[in-house]
């Protein structure tokens, strides 16, 4: 009785986690039936997210992001007086799980058009499966410059970047240092990197600025993403005192992680550039302590308060949506939604959702526009148009400071102010 | 080098500390239940949930909280034990503890992703960033705190184990459950109590990790089951002593690698393992002495 009674609860238990993984697994929808009237299939978006997992906070925020555009196209009338319906699935931060995915948004549902995941590293993955079945893949956070190299994006040209390639990013922090007078310019510096495609072909190409410029190395290493690696890389460069930081980081948790070894070590570098991380509003002050934000430094194209009347509706828009402030707005929310408009302007152009004329027309050297700015793809689908800037924390604001003399700018804030401890 | 060296040790030492506080728990369970608690890491997590919850909303000190939250999740690993645990018999119940325990990870997961968000957490209080000047190295205070609350709590399950009635009991289950309930032991009771006690220690382990410096938020669990599972196999599973020495071990092999190449050590961390289990297959100190009488 009781064997029969622990294979019955055996599966049973077997079951429950089986429905629990299913249920984690399931998919989303949004749109479509809002606000229509139209009799006319909706335009199917199709798109893997990543609620959950490694990436599940920059990955909620673009699900966001997505959600936003679809709502506003639909409240507006659609697409060509159809409705927009998005249809996304989870990924749990994994590239077999994004494979999955788009397998099935193509093959069984049938989406229309495919807009990217986040993250280079997911981004990268999904384009073979995209590029196969011969759609366009129009995605704003997978600028790795082994995206836009990969095979089949070499092959079909079916990628777009609405963002920032990520390669420069940081160089105009680099070529700001470098042209520094003598006197005034750091003697050294350190380049820890995540161990990741996003992490450091930026700081690369920063540390080969600010090398020729005469600024010594002391640390250049990439470091496993794994937590309880940073603390050591971490102290390691706060063992070499370099004038200057610039961080491979992916996320807020690699980037707040160092600060607090650096503060724990009573090491304050002159001046602090992350690839990744400060750039998340008030995810990242909230994690690091808006004193201690002071002074950190992100290359981005795009911020909350931009004088962009696109990006500042949006910005309205979300904060009614979901509540909170402008600053609270990260750079995913735009990322994604860019994406949404470059896909709209394609549709609206090519009277349809062909994903070859879509191809075709995104690649005529077409200038669109997005809450980022403007977007035009080279022939591997980078979008050329957008500058890189360098955005600071000052006293709780996220200022652009660098290129000197761009529109908005202000003053850079140097040497970065000491920590406040939290 | 000298220098670099020394600081790659301590920084092994007090991270070993932290690491010792996750893995006990886990460890202490498969040597009393041959339960593999594929949910520890997310249980860690938890705990740190549950002292941010504390600090954040009713501004109650770290270490204060743990008043709360120990004995909190030693009532849910108690629940967790009776609806998930004691229900798996029969052969394949070590095999089968690996799915319900996933399935426990998965839940618990989703439940903090609805109280709490998907967004980065930290723990803050002005030891967490505040640091010693020892022997020329700033050491920080959390670590050095977690290190000794690390070897008191060994300490203590030591001492439960092998100095209480109680612990004659635990240890008559892990090496007999047959026997021990023909000896008259309550074999349920003891497993209960020992997987909250397990999952007790897990709240001091999830505070430590959470005021470490590393952001956390729901997901985070996952990234570090697979290096608490290589401690406990490292140390020899079931040695609660053992837990301590392994992760010590471990994370100063780890530092002390990663002066040099930072992306070779969790090669090395890995490596390591393999090559003990290779000289000594029931690990550092080995299950049987952890049983032993």
């Amino acid at each position: 009785m009781r064997s029969h009674r622990a294979r019955f609860l055996s599966v049973g238990i077997t079951m429950a986690a089986t429905a629990t993984m299913l249920a984690a697994c399931s998919s989303g929808s949004s749109g479509g039936s809002s606000n229509s009237s139209s009799t006319k299939s909706p335009i199917l978006i199709g798109a893997s997210i990543s609620t959950s997992g490694d990436f599940s906070a920059d990955g909620q925020a673009f699900l966001r992001g997505y959600q936003l555009w679809v709502h506003d196209v639909n409240a507006s009338g659609g697409l060509l007086g159809r409705q927009v319906k998005l249809d996304w699935l989870p990924d749990n931060s994994t590239p077999n799980q994004v494979n999955a995915n788009y397998t099935k948004l193509i093959s069984v549902d049938h989406v229309d058009l495919t807009f990217g995941p986040f993250s280079s590293a997911l981004t990268g993955p999904a384009e073979t499966v995209i590029a196969r079945n011969g759609y366009a893949f129009i995605e704003g956070a997978g600028g790795s410059p082994a995206v836009f190299s990969s095979p089949g994006n070499i092959a079909d040209h079916n990628l777009f970047d609405v963002s920032l390639p990520i390669e420069d990013t940081l160089a105009p922090i680099a070529k700001y240092l470098a042209a520094l007078p003598a006197g005034q310019r750091p003697k050294t510096a350190a380049y820890p990197m995540a161990d990741d495609i996003f992490g450091y072909p930026p700081v690369q190409v920063a540390q080969g600025i600010m090398s020729k410029a005469g600024i010594k190395t002391v640390y250049s290493h990439i470091f496993p993403e794994e937590p309880a690696d940073y603390a050591p890389a971490a102290d390691n460069v706060a063992a070499t005192h370099a004038d200057v930081v610039v961080l491979g980081s992916t996320d807020v948790p690699t980037v707040a992680a160092f600060m607090k070894a650096f503060e724990q070590q009573h090491y304050v570098p002159k001046y602090f550039a992350a690839a990744a991380g400060p750039d998340q509003g008030t995810d990242f002050t909230s994690a690091v302590g808006v004193g201690n934000a002071n002074g950190m430094m992100v290359p981005n194209g795009w911020y909350p308060s931009s004088s962009n009347p696109a990006s500042q509706k949006m910005v309205a828009e979300y904060v009614a949506k979901y509540g909170g402030d402008a600053s609270g707005v990260n750079a995913d929310i735009a990322e994604a939604y860019s994406v949404g408009q470059v896909a709209a302007q394609a549709i609206v152009a090519t009277k349809g959702t062909d994903n070859a004329k879509v191809i075709q027309y995104l690649h005529s050297g077409v200038t669109l526009s997005s809450v980022q700015g403007p977007v035009t793809f080279d022939s591997l689908g980078r979008n050329g148009d957008l500058t890189a800037y360098m955005f600071q924390w000052q006293n709780g604001q996220f200022v652009q400071v660098l290129p000197v003399g761009a529109p908005g700018t202000v003053k850079l804030l140097a040497p970065k102010p000491a920590w406040t401890n939290g | 080098m000298g220098t670099e060296l020394t600081r790659a040790v301590f920084n092994g030492v007090l991270g070993g500390g932290v690491y010792a506080l996750m893995a006990v728990g886990l460890t202490l369970i498969f040597g009393v239940l041959d339960i593999i608690n594929i949910a520890q890491g997310v249980m860690v997590i938890l705990g740190a949930y549950l002292s941010y919850a504390l600090s954040v909303h009713l501004h109650i000190d770290l270490f204060a909280g743990l008043l709360v939250t120990v004995p909190a999740m030693f009532v849910i690993g108690v629940a967790i034990q009776w609806a998930f645990i004691r229900p798996l018999r029969g052969s394949d119940r070590t095999s089968m503890s690996l799915l319900a325990s996933y399935a426990v990870a998965i839940i618990i997961e989703g439940v903090l992703y609805l109280l709490f968000g998907a967004n980065f957490v930290t723990l803050n209080a002005s030891y967490v960033t505040h640091s010693v000047y020892l022997l020329g190295f700033y050491l920080p205070d959390i670590e050095i705190y977690g290190f000794v609350m690390a070897v008191v709590l060994v300490a203590a399950i030591y001492a439960l184990l092998y100095r209480t009635r109680f612990g004659k009991s635990i240890r008559a289950t892990m090496q007999d459950r047959t026997a021990a309930m023909l000896v008259g032991i309550d074999v349920n009771r003891v497993s209960a109590l020992t997987y909250g006690i397990g999952v007790a220690v897990t709240a001091a382990g999830g505070m430590v990790f959470g005021a470490s410096g590393i952001p956390f938020n729901p997901n985070s669990g996952y990234d570090l089951i697979s290096r608490l599972l290589a401690l406990i196999i490292l140390a020899g599973l079931g040695s609660i002593g053992g837990a301590l020495a392994a992760a010590v071990f471990m994370l100063t092999v780890e530092s002390v690698v990663d002066i040099w190449q930072p992306t070779w050590a969790v090669l090395v961390f890995y490596a390591a393992l393999v090559i003990v289990l290779l000289v000594k297959p029931t690990g550092l100190f080995g299950r049987q002495a952890a049983r032993a009488q």
